[in-house]
């Protein structure tokens, strides 16, 4: 009597890496051409993104893949884990969203996201973006300038701030079913920052819509600053003449600062900034003070003692 | 078949198969490893994944005595130094991950995180307890050490054990639903061995018949009519 052998799966019959992902993209993209036809004018995660400029801020750093920039995320609405939110963003629903412009400003504005799409140029911008964890990416951005926005609602001398309000929908947001931050997300910039042109408010990466894991359909990128800043699914921008609390800063003010620029010399009182670890690189590498953007907005600062002002 | 009383052969057989079963996380990092299939953030996954295990065996480790008392299963105890010794297994490879892979031999900075970061402040001392009781987990070593001074030098896996789940509390940013997790269980085991030990305590007063102070509330209890 011959023995039971399992039976093994043929090498040949194993698609390799990069033929699966191919696949895989193309039933995602035709599953979600195949929505978008019968929705006239939607735009989904992972649609390109029409008349996207290249512009000067780019880097010679490697790009993160993919992959790795929408499985990798500290997103917690969505849970707080790091593949939660690639798991669980599907049922934030991005169509229809409007962001509000208000408080001190001449002409305060209720944008719709297809409006605000079209309100400046698209460009892609290469940024580093630095978490707070000391790990880090390379993601090559679609938006533009945030200063944009700012420039068509007119703020008035009393706007010294701005704040960002992330949307709050426990249905939508799992993640806000459990009181681990004090919903709705919120963040905040100095005016000077908020105008700054590297200060980009962001609707897509690689090329395409921004996933929903990534804080679609619009979100803020400050790329001196640690990841948290860096508001998702904005749906308010208040300008205000106090310095607003952000959520972080609420749940730890030891911790979180409110001007938290990425500081190799100032160490998160749990774990050291000095170094990094890019993803998908072995040796840490060393961490750049502004993450690598201090001949660009180092003077925003200057006279600041930036130890007591984490 | 009573579970109280089991032959040996069937107790080995039982460790041979907690034995293969204990490897199963490292396996599955081992194999994760080999397809890329650890994520984004390969280093922190499999930090991560030892630290867990390492805490999840101290528990299991220390939950040993406590079943067996409670249910009488006294084989459990045969199982006891191998659980512990896989504790030991895995804070080993998360102690070596953190030093090759995370910090690759960066002699300062392991330094400086030892004295500036609580978590690992308390972390690594409670690795370094738990090799000494490895060592001594040989049956010479205990009969070299002598019964007494083996258990008290092995009471030290409660202070790792401790130090382990503080640790863990400590590094997480925000959601501390697994280090209380942890916490609470350990709370359960220590509790479990506290009410043994009082119990023990009691027992152990032998109502020496010269004592006046006990042999009055016996007498008590003999006019309300109730048998001690």
């Amino acid at each position: 009597m011959t023995k039971y052998k399992i039976p093994g799966i043929k090498a040949s019959e194993i698609a390799p890496r990069e033929l699966f992902y191919a696949r895989r993209r193309f039933m995602q993209w035709a599953g979600s051409a195949s929505v978008a036809a019968l929705l006239p004018g939607s735009v989904l995660a992972g649609d390109k993104l029409a008349d996207v400029k290249t512009s000067s801020y780019t880097l010679p750093d490697k790009l993160t893949p993919l992959e790795d920039v929408t499985q990798y995320n500290n997103f917690y609405e969505f849970g707080t884990d790091k593949e939660d939110p690639a798991k669980n963003a599907g049922s934030l629903k991005t169509r229809p969203w409007t962001i509000t412009a208000e408080g001190e400003v001449n002409k305060p504005k209720v944008f719709d996201i297809d409006e605000l799409l079209k309100l400046a140029p698209l460009e892609e911008r290469i940024y580093r973006l630095r978490c707070v964890e000391a790990w880090s990416m390379v993601v090559p951005w679609v938006g533009f300038s945030l200063a944009e926005l700012i420039k068509r609602v007119e703020p008035t001398g009393n706007a010294k701030f701005v704040e960002f309000i992330s949307l709050h929908d426990p249905e939508q947001m799992p993640g806000q079913k459990s009181s681990v931050l004090a919903w709705p997300y919120r963040e905040g910039l100095r005016m000077d920052e908020a105008m700054h042109p590297l200060t980009l408010l962001t609707v897509g990466l690689y090329g395409e819509v921004l996933p929903n894991q990534n804080g679609a359909p619009v979100r803020i990128v400050i790329p001196w600053k640690y990841g948290f800043k860096s508001a998702k699914s904005i749906v308010r921008i208040r300008f205000v003449e106090k310095q607003p609390v952000s959520s972080w800063t609420q749940s730890a003010p030891s911790e979180y600062g409110f001007y938290s620029n990425v500081n190799p010399e100032v160490d998160h009182p749990r774990w050291s900034q000095a170094k990094e670890r890019r993803l998908g690189e072995f040796l840490k590498r060393k961490t750049l003070p502004f993450n690598g953007y201090a001949d660009q907005v180092a003077h925003l600062y200057s006279g600041m003692d930036l130890i007591q002002n984490f | 078949m009573k579970l109280k009383t089991l032959d040996a052969r069937l107790v080995n057989r039982i460790k041979a198969g907690v034995f293969v079963l204990a490897l199963i996380p490292l396996i599955k990092l081992g194999m994760g490893a080999y397809l890329d299939a650890l994520g984004a953030n390969p280093i922190e996954k499999i930090t991560r994944t030892t630290g867990y295990w390492t805490l999840t065996f101290l528990l299991i480790t220390l939950s040993a005595t406590p079943f067996r008392r409670l249910l009488g299963w006294n084989w459990l105890i045969r199982l006891r130094r191998m659980l512990g010794l896989f504790a030991f297994f895995y804070g080993s490879l998360h102690f070596l991950t953190y030093l090759v892979l995370d910090q690759f031999f960066d002699w300062p900075g392991i330094v400086k995180d030892i004295v500036k970061r609580p978590y690992i402040t308390v972390g690594f001392p409670s690795f370094i307890l738990m090799i000494p009781l490895a060592i001594t987990s040989t049956d010479r070593m205990i009969r070299r050490l002598g019964g007494q001074r083996w258990r008290w030098l092995h009471r030290l896996i409660y202070v790792s054990a401790v130090g382990g789940v503080v640790h863990y509390w400590w590094l997480v940013k925000k959601d501390i639903t697994n280090p209380a997790t942890f916490a609470v269980l350990l709370g359960i085991l220590f509790g479990v061995r506290l009410i043994y030990w009082a119990r023990g305590l009691v027992k152990s007063q032998a109502w020496p018949k010269d004592c006046l102070v006990i042999r009055v509330p016996m007498k008590r209890w003999r006019i309300f009519g109730r048998p001690v």
